[in-house]
């Protein structure tokens, strides 16, 4: 039987025309630019100075706060200056650029490839040191693992979900690694099985990757209650909400988190970073990035270490296409687009996706014939016509009575609206308005 | 043939007094209070409802002026200080003068001096396009020419100049309400101190980077030199995170700083043209940009 | 690269439905039923829906040119479908000029005056036919007989409908089964062999149409199997309980214009609700108010005036029937 989500949701093409491309160590580029916010919350501090010789994975700025996580050096050499760079965000923001002299790793890490079994922290000390080796969650949120962790006071995690769906079209970054490294992938679920203190555990994999279900499958059996379940393909059920519904259905309260209704998911690239902070004591300071596009030479899977220029993984790919219209890093459904190919990989990146000059241009606005379309693919049951004239005419209560908070911005609308309208655009600029209101709310007056 | 025209005209006039007297009955009863001020000061105020005052409309502003002790902090910019004595006089307070203002954008990056690095090809709204990137151009700080504040302005004060890209503020409309401040995502709009004839000397620059990245995205971006600064015999610039900033209330509108500005980032509008020459070789930027300028901003 | 990189705001990629698609669907969706109409009707059937659709997109397109002054859009086809539905509701011996009369009402007043496609209240088809039968009653209610006079046009022979037999024999106090012999038999009515507007008669091509419009997923089955459902089981009651004055639930269904209201006309995207209990609320009140006109008021036919009232009440119907939200809520922080 293969488990689904009930609400909504669409079917995009896949285009995974990467998936049989094996994963391949990209050259260590020349210099490397780390930006300091590559995580969801505050920036990292800097603990570096201009001049200062790194070793690869030493740490070089420092988390800031709970909510927020360390940064390493993924080459060594000197730190040619601490300034602004334009990052995935569109916006200048700090990073420390690096140049590469050469690649020495700093000596605490273990780098022996054999697979290490015996997990000798405890639950306490795993988590700390999670979140000393900077790792966040890698399916594009990145939110630091160590919070997640953090189970909060009078709530009990019961199930631990393992994110391998990758509904997004195009991206095959998990599918490749869940190929290559099961073993991996499965001791890191130990690890953060052991950190949770969970019995039950269920990886959920789309039945489109046939093959990583059935390498999983088989390793699975050497561990007790993992269970390893196929599901139905379908967008968005890669997010988290949607794909808790589906493992174990339970929904999410609006506002709430996983834990409240007793489950912690995270992504197969974190379960294996997760296995390689702990066992091998190795830091985040690398990852695989899916490099793909209809007119690239050859579509692959690149293990990249974070800093690395996009131009870089393009140019291992067989070069930028003639054609190109548009850069995109991440997915065609949330990914975002690139203004130039400058921008450095960083650890949510998990694919660059170039599309040709007539797919990168929207269709002309149409006005709204009220079909009804939307409404019946939001897979959190919004009204996205709806929220979208709200949010133009800026009826902010309105818009939260109408729980634009809950959108979890997947796009399922602006893809599916025959008219073309820019649905998701304005549900976003609203969604923003409305969270500043509440933030200032929340804040004694 | 006379009871069907007659019973009906009867009928409906026996309905419409019935009505009309359970109306009056239910608006005696059911009266809500209210300061007859508060008419009387909407009625004096511009009842253009542009929230230039911070209240949602006239109508709120009105009661705020009667409900409040003072007049501190509360303003009309629309009408400004003749409103404002009008209200004064209704309420029988002493009224605050203010000196009238007027928006200017602060930028001056049209295409020719700022070229496009990409093409945008998202909803035409600034706050959306904003909220995604620093913008087509390689200067995250200036305009992004989508033209939120014309949307916004409720005086036709505002519109999109085809050529530059760029919006251009039409003095004699504008109010000053602040409802261009607030709606640009970039806070390029400011309210300067309005002088005579319109004159104005501002610097039409927001960016904040370094010297040289400024101006390799821009040609006339204000690349923080702080010539002008040193140049301005009244204190009247300040230097700021590699910008330049001109204090419209302090500026005497002597005009040094606008030779001195090495890529003409400071702008002089409303005064009668310059000769041609130039001493000791300063002001050589402008000239060359004035001569491949049309009409400014 | 020859051009600059594009950048916009997510998602990158796009479903392949358009508003013209969409539309072109519902067209095609029509084509049995004007195939039967020629069929049954004959040079009646080609004359009217070609006045029609004519009219409805000349006016659509001189409107958005001349008084409205923006782009014209007739292109994507939702003039073409309101022409098409309002000739469907005419008989097919309308004289040429009602026609045009109803088609400029239909497109001017039931969909330009709000601001063109999307924002009327109102399904445009049945806003011109109403406005037709209201201001027309003769020549909208002379119905030409089916086959006999297909190569007639205006002088076409005429008969009444079944549901017209029906209501005129009820009446004058006969009982169903004296009238019997004039109304046709079930599979007659089925296939469409009796007099009434062009494109209502045939229930096997609507429902042909309807399985189209499911397929390619344009309509959900919600409104028109509910207002469908309905009308059978509220005829079914009164039935049980007076077989002798009332008409036999199969009966309902199958005459008048039920089959292309509930398929086409109720289904109508702008005009009806938009989650799918609202659907069904909508479809509900339908059925109810097209059985109490039929049986209780004056005239023999309801499905339009069920559901321009029922339009009506399609905002508040999106107002307060909500999709069920993902979550239940809770406080929190």
């Amino acid at each position: 039987m293969l488990y689904t989500f009930s609400k909504g949701g669409i079917h995009p093409p896949e285009h995974k025309i990467s998936s049989d491309s094996r994963i391949r160590d990209l050259q260590i580029p020349a210099s490397v630019v780390i930006p300091l916010s590559q995580h969801l919350g505050a920036p990292a501090r800097p603990v570096v100075n201009k001049g200062d010789v790194v070793k690869t994975g030493q740490l070089i700025a420092k988390g800031d706060g709970f909510v927020s996580s360390n940064v390493h050096a993924s080459v060594s050499g000197k730190i040619v200056k601490i300034d602004k760079a334009v990052d995935l965000s569109g916006y200048q923001r700090p990073a420390v650029f690096i140049e590469t002299a050469d690649d020495e790793w700093d000596e605490t890490i273990d780098r022996n490839p054999a697979l290490a079994t015996v997990i000798s922290l405890e639950s306490h000390d795993i988590i700390s040191r999670i979140g000393e080796m900077g790792v966040v969650g890698l399916g594009g949120a990145t939110f630091p693992s160590h919070v997640k962790l953090s189970v909060p006071r009078g709530k009990k995690a019961e199930v631990l979900i393992i994110n391998g769906v990758e509904c997004e079209p195009y991206l095959t970054s998990d599918h490749a690694l869940m190929i290559e490294k099961g073993e991996e992938i499965m001791m890191g679920i130990q690890i953060l099985r052991k950190a949770l203190g969970v019995e039950k555990v269920i990886v959920g994999i789309e039945n489109n990757k046939p093959d990583a279900i059935r390498n999983l499958s088989v390793i699975a059996k050497k561990y007790q209650a993992v269970k390893v379940a196929g599901l139905k393909v379908k967008y968005p059920q890669g997010g988290e909400k949607q794909l808790i519904k589906a493992l174990i259905n339970r929904e999410v309260p609006s506002g709430g988190l996983p834990v409240d209704v007793g489950a912690v998911a995270f992504n197969v690239g974190t379960a294996f970073a997760v296995y390689e902070a702990i066992q091998k004591n190795k830091p985040l300071f690398e990852r695989i990035v899916t490099v793909t596009g209809k007119s690239l030479k050859k579509p692959s899977n690149f293990r990249v270490r974070i800093g690395t220029p996009v131009s870089a993984l393009i140019e291992a790919a067989g070069g930028l296409p003639e054609d190109t219209g548009k850069i995109i890093a991440g997915g065609p459904m949330m990914g975002k687009a690139l203004a130039s190919t400058d921008v450095p990989v960083v650890k949510g990146c998990s694919g660059i996706l170039l599309l040709p000059e007539n797919e990168s241009k929207r269709n002309r606005i149409e006005p709204c014939i009220r079909c009804s379309k939307c409404v019946s693919v939001c897979p959190m049951g919004l009204e996205p016509y709806l929220l979208m004239s709200l949010s133009q005419k800026d009826m902010f209560d309105r818009l939260e009575e109408e729980k634009v908070m809950d959108c979890i911005e997947c796009g399922s609308c602006s893809y599916t609206c025959p008219a073309k309208r820019p649905l998701l655009d304005y549900i976003r600029l609203g969604k923003a308005r409305v969270g500043k209101i509440i933030r200032s709310r929340k804040k004694p007056a | 043939m006379t009871s069907t025209i007659l019973y009906p005209v009867i009928a409906l006039s026996a309905l419409g007094l019935l009505a009309a007297v359970v109306l009056y009955l239910v608006a005696q009863r059911f009266r809500v209070f209210e300061d007859p001020r508060i008419d009387e000061v909407e009625e004096a105020l511009p009842g253009a409802n542009c929230g230039g005052c911070g209240y949602a409309g006239c109508r709120n502003f009105a009661e705020a002026l009667v409900n409040s002790e003072s007049f501190e902090g509360l303003y009309c910019p629309v009408g400004g200080n003749e409103t404002m004595e009008a209200v004064a006089r209704i309420l029988g307070r002493e009224s605050t003068a203010k000196e009238p203002q007027v928006a200017v954008l602060r930028c001056n990056g049209s295409c020719e001096y700022r070229p496009k690095i990409n093409q945008y090809d998202g909803v035409s709204s600034c706050a959306v396009a904003s909220a995604l990137y620093g913008g087509d151009t390689g200067c995250q700080y200036g305009c992004l020419g989508l033209g939120d504040c014309v949307e916004v302005c409720t005086f036709d004060a505002l519109h999109m100049d085809p050529v530059t890209g760029l919006p251009v503020v039409d003095d004699d409309k504008c109010t000053a309400c602040g409802a261009c401040v607030k709606a640009c995502p970039r806070n390029l709009f400011e309210l300067r101190k309005r002088w005579k004839g319109n004159k104005k000397i501002y610097v039409a620059c927001m960016n904040e980077d370094k010297g040289g990245i400024a101006r390799k995205n821009c040609s006339v971006a204000c690349i923080g030199c702080a010539k002008c600064f040193k140049v301005c015999p009244y204190e009247a610039i300040t230097m700021n995170n590699n910008l330049a900033f001109i204090d419209s209330y302090k500026c005497k509108l002597c005009r040094k700083c606008v030779l001195e500005c090495p890529t003409a980032s400071i702008l002089e509008i409303g005064f009668p043209p310059r000769k041609e020459k130039t001493s000791e070789g300063v002001g050589e930027a402008r000239i060359e940009k004035e001569k491949t300028k049309g009409t400014d901003a | 690269m020859s051009q600059l990189l594009t950048i916009s705001p997510s998602p990158h990629v796009f479903g392949q439905k358009t508003v013209k698609s969409l539309m072109t669907g519902v067209i095609i969706a029509l084509i049995p039923t004007f195939l039967m109409s020629v069929f049954i009707f004959g040079i009646g059937t080609l004359i009217v829906t070609s006045v029609a659709v004519v009219t409805c997109v000349l006016t659509e397109y001189l409107i958005q040119k001349y008084l409205m002054h923006t782009e014209t859009r007739i292109g994507d086809g939702s003039a073409i479908v309101t022409g098409l539905l309002l000739a469907f509701n005419l008989p097919s011996n309308l004289p040429w000029w009602i026609i045009i009369l109803g088609s400029v009402f239909a497109i001017g007043i039931g969909k330009m005056v709000y601001g063109g496609l999307g924002n009327n209240p109102f399904n445009p088809a049945i806003v011109g036919r109403v406005f037709l039968l209201i201001s027309f009653p003769v020549q909208m209610t002379s119905w030409p007989l089916p086959i006999a006079s297909r190569m007639q046009y205006v002088n076409a022979i005429t008969g009444a409908t079944p549901l017209g037999i029906m209501k005129e024999g009820l009446r004058n106090g006969e009982a169903l089964t004296d009238l019997s012999g004039q109304i046709p038999g079930h599979m007659e009515l089925f296939l469409g062999h009796m007099s009434g507007s062009l494109g209502e008669v045939s229930a096997i091509a609507l429902l042909l149409g309807f399985v189209w419009l499911l397929y390619k997923r344009i309509i959900t089955w919600h409104i028109p199997v509910v207002i469908i459902a309905t009308v059978f089981s509220f005829t079914g009651i009164l039935w049980l309980i007076d077989p002798v004055h009332n008409a036999s639930p199969v009966f309902h269904i199958l005459t008048g214009g039920l089959m292309i209201g509930a398929i086409f006309m109720a289904t109508d995207l702008v005009t009806s609700p938009m989650t799918k209990a609202g659907m069904i609320l909508y479809a509900l009140g339908i059925g109810i108010i097209t059985v109490v006109i039929r049986v209780f008021g004056a005239y023999p036919e309801g499905v339009s005036f069920a559901i321009l009232i029922m339009n009506a009440f399609v905002p508040l119907i999106n107002r307060t029937m909500k999709p069920k939200r993902f979550g239940k809520e809770v406080k929190y922080g």
